[in-house]
């Protein structure tokens, strides 16, 4: 049996792997047969039919995102009864939904408003009868709008597929139909994790992340008050995309200047505090490794990810490390230790972070997030809303003076930028446990084993002696495989586990750029990679600022200074 | 959490179901027949029940509740003691049907698909009950009621009512 098949696809003759679909096969030969439903991330559906094509010798016409192609099948994807059918499916979809382009979250980035273009639907010859749903917004995170849902069901399978947590479904039937969490609830009540991963797949304004740029303006025209921002790892190689860089370069300094330019007073950098994550969590592993405590230890960057525990795994909770996320301890640290650097009223301070993820939304108003004595991070931006606010004030990112970080809390190693990639938390950690435990230099700073995107990576670590075992899970579906395999005794001995809520890490989290190319996360994940190896530290226990704010402010890591600013004391610590 | 589901009423006595559980938990496919052994015992499927039936057959509440709303055959509501079935075919849309249903949404101050606050009837529409020279007409329980007016419907309603 031959592995591969040729067919032929509008009069060019193509070979491809059995088992590819018609619409795969048309990509190689750069024919781009539109698609609704179908998405390169989730599993077929074949649910719109806007990918119809014609195959000699089948009465109806196929579904080329659903169907493999076969040897000898001659395919036209450009026919004129095609082109009608594709029409007459766009025009009904239209014909149900708002005509609100002008004001809508992701008109010029819409799959919809493409197609309609595409297709060239000048006017809609139906009626709309369908009643008004009102929006699902009681959550901090993301906001639904159920009128604009064209019931692809991309939703429905990330969150099933690659999230594990289901919170969508079809419901009712026929014109009825619709997609919505179970009993018509709100996100808030629905245990969803706030990944956000559902705005990213859809591909209208259905589901789009929650807007808080008015209020980080209102913070900055405002000259009572000092913003103080910081930027996730994640942000510099995804930010970029908005202003057409390409997939993964990394925009560091001119993000630096355009945030100057927005008028950000203090432009600071995540990548410091995840090196103290690091210090904080190296610290705590080793010492629950000696202590034999809550064993494995799981990382607690990822708020998706504590979501999901908490909510899925409550007896488990206790495994995951008492540190909190990157975000947070710079939010503790801005109001109380970089207040007093600067001699700043923290009162007047508001923190404002620019994130990958939509999670950290959540995060940040979590009641015990108050370390400072105030709210420790005001307001949270995903990647896509700053690169709104950017195009708002008529900068053009590519024109922008490059900056560097301001002082302080500026400085961020290699072990820090890698936060953003699946394993980058992980390697981070053991470049920091290795030198701590041996004494001894770090020579091969790569551990290969825990980088890429396989959904489950595990590695044995000699540490001179100490053998650790470690595990590294992207993606809820995967976090659920790792949380099952600790509900049964841990068969696996793994001892630290790191988990990412969303899959490839926060290079692709629910707040950033939404793109087209197949093979961005590779992309990104490279391109933090690239960064870590152009850095001038590379290990977090080599960043001058942390062992500075040791020296003067914390004491020691894991003290009682740190813990009571960096680390979490809501359920068990 | 703050964002969890909101607690179980305690009005549904969820014990009822275990003998169910015991029958289908280890059964492939049990979703439907477990829904409709759930809805013999409570007349129809309130959450709690829903959320409990996923719990123990280890399935997603989303994909319960897909289910229920998607077969005719279960009901998110409890069920009036009389169900009327309004007839939205042809002949009685011709012969004012609309307003039929209008005189008894007022009366009831219900929707279709959903029952009176005192449990006494659930409004149903159907697309064509099948005696068209009767139109407009309902049927109530097994009765019909035919070439009715909307000023009749109160008298109809009130012999029905305890
Ligand atoms: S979802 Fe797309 S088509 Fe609909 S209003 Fe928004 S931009 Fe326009
Ligand atoms: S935010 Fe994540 S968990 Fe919530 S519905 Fe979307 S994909 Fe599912
Ligand atoms: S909300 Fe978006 S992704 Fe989900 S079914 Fe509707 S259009 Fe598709
Ligand atoms: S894209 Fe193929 S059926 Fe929707």
């Amino acid at each position: 049996m031959s592995d591969n098949v040729t067919l032929t696809i509008d009069g060019q003759s193509v070979t491809v792997p059995a088992g590819v679909t018609i619409w795969g096969a048309a990509r190689k030969l750069s024919i781009n047969i539109p698609i609704l439903c179908h998405h390169f991330d989730v599993k077929p559906y074949a649910g719109c039919r806007v990918c119809v094509v014609e195959v000699q010798g089948m009465r109806a016409m196929a579904a080329a995102c659903a169907c493999p192609v076969s040897e000898g099948m001659v395919v036209k994807t450009n026919t004129p009864k095609v082109r009608e059918a594709r029409r007459l499916v766009v025009e009904l979809l239209l014909a149900s939904h708002p005509q609100d382009c002008l004001t809508c979250d992701r008109s010029q980035n819409c799959e919809l408003q493409a197609l309609a273009s595409d297709l060239g639907i000048k006017e809609v010859r139906f009626k709309n009868t369908k009643p008004q749903l009102p929006l699902d917004a009681n959550n901090p995170s993301l906001v639904r709008d159920p009128n604009k849902c064209v019931l692809c069901g991309r939703c429905v399978r990330v969150c099933t597929e690659k999230q594990s947590a289901s919170v969508y479904t079809f419901a009712n039937r026929g014109y009825q139909s619709i997609v919505t969490p179970a009993f018509g609830r709100g996100l808030e009540n629905a245990k969803c994790t706030f990944c956000g991963q559902c705005s990213v797949i859809c591909p209208t304004g259905s589901i789009v992340v929650k807007d808080d740029t008015e209020k980080v303006m209102e913070a900055i025209n405002d000259p009572d008050k000092v913003v103080v921002v910081q930027t996730a790892p994640a942000v510099r190689v995804a930010l970029g995309e908005l202003f057409g860089a390409q997939t993964g370069a990394i925009v560091t300094p001119k993000m630096v200047g355009a945030l100057k330019l927005l008028g950000f007073d203090r432009v600071l950098d995540t990548n410091f505090t995840a090196d103290l994550t690091i210090w904080e969590e190296a610290t705590e592993f080793l010492e629950r490794l000696t202590k034999n405590r809550d064993m494995p230890m799981i990382t607690s960057c990822s708020p998706g990810w504590i979501n999901f525990l908490e909510m899925y795994y409550p007896a488990l909770v206790k495994h995951h490390s008492s540190c909190k996320s990157p975000q947070q301890m710079f939010g503790a640290l801005a109001k109380t230790f970089y207040a007093q650097k600067e001699k700043l009223d923290p009162a007047k301070i508001v923190s404002v972070s620019i994130m990958p993820c939509t999670a950290k939304k959540f995060e940040a108003k979590r009641p015990e997030m108050r370390a400072s004595g105030f709210q420790d991070v005001d307001y949270v931006l995903s990647t896509r809303e700053l690169g709104k606010l950017i195009k708002s004030a008529g900068i053009c990112l590519n024109d922008v003076q490059p900056q560097n970080y301001d002082p302080i809390m500026g400085i961020g190693s290699g072990a820090g930028t890698i936060f953003g990639n699946t394993g980058g938390v992980m390697e981070a950690a053991l470049r920091f446990a290795y030198e701590a435990v041996t004494k001894e230099t770090l020579s091969q700073l790569e551990f290969n084993a825990v980088r890429g995107l396989n959904g489950l990576k595990e590695a044995e670590v000699d540490l001179k002696g100490t053998k650790i075992k470690v595990a590294v899970a992207h993606g809820l579906a995967n976090a659920r495989k790792v949380m099952e395999a600790i509900k049964d005794g841990n068969p696996h001995k793994w001892n630290f586990i790191e988990v990412m809520a969303c899959p490839g890490g926060c290079i692709s989290g629910g707040g950033q750029p939404i793109s087209h190319d197949m093979n961005y996360r590779t992309k990104r994940t490279e391109g933090l990679y690239a960064d870590d190896r152009n850095l001038k530290y590379r290990k977090s226990q080599d960043n001058p600022e942390v062992k500075a704010i040791y020296a003067e402010f914390l004491g020691e890591p894991g003290g009682h200074k740190a813990h009571e600013l960096l680390h979490s004391h809501s359920v068990h610590h | 959490m703050s964002h969890n589901a909101p607690s179980p009423c305690k009005c549904v006595d969820l014990a009822k179901l275990e003998p169910v559980f015991q029958q289908y938990r280890k059964k492939t496919g049990a979703l439907i027949p477990v829904l409709q052994a759930a809805q013999d015992i409570y007349g129809y499927l309130p959450i709690e029940v829903m959320e409990s039936i996923a719990e123990n057959l280890n399935v997603p509440v989303s994909q319960v509740y897909g289910v229920v709303t998607f077969y005719a055959q279960f009901h998110l509501e409890p069920r009036g003691k009389h169900i009327i079935r309004s007839c939205q075919g042809t002949a009685c849309h011709v012969r004012g049907a609309s307003r039929i249903l209008g005189a008894l949404k007022e009366n009831l101050n219900v929707e279709p698909g959903h029952t009176t606050a005192d449990l006494q009837f659930t409004l149903e529409t159907v697309a064509c009950i099948g005696c068209c020279s009767l139109a407009p007409v309902i049927m109530v329980g097994e009765n019909a009621h035919a070439r009715l007016k909307p000023s009749g419907i109160a008298k109809i309603l009130d012999g029905y009512r305890d």
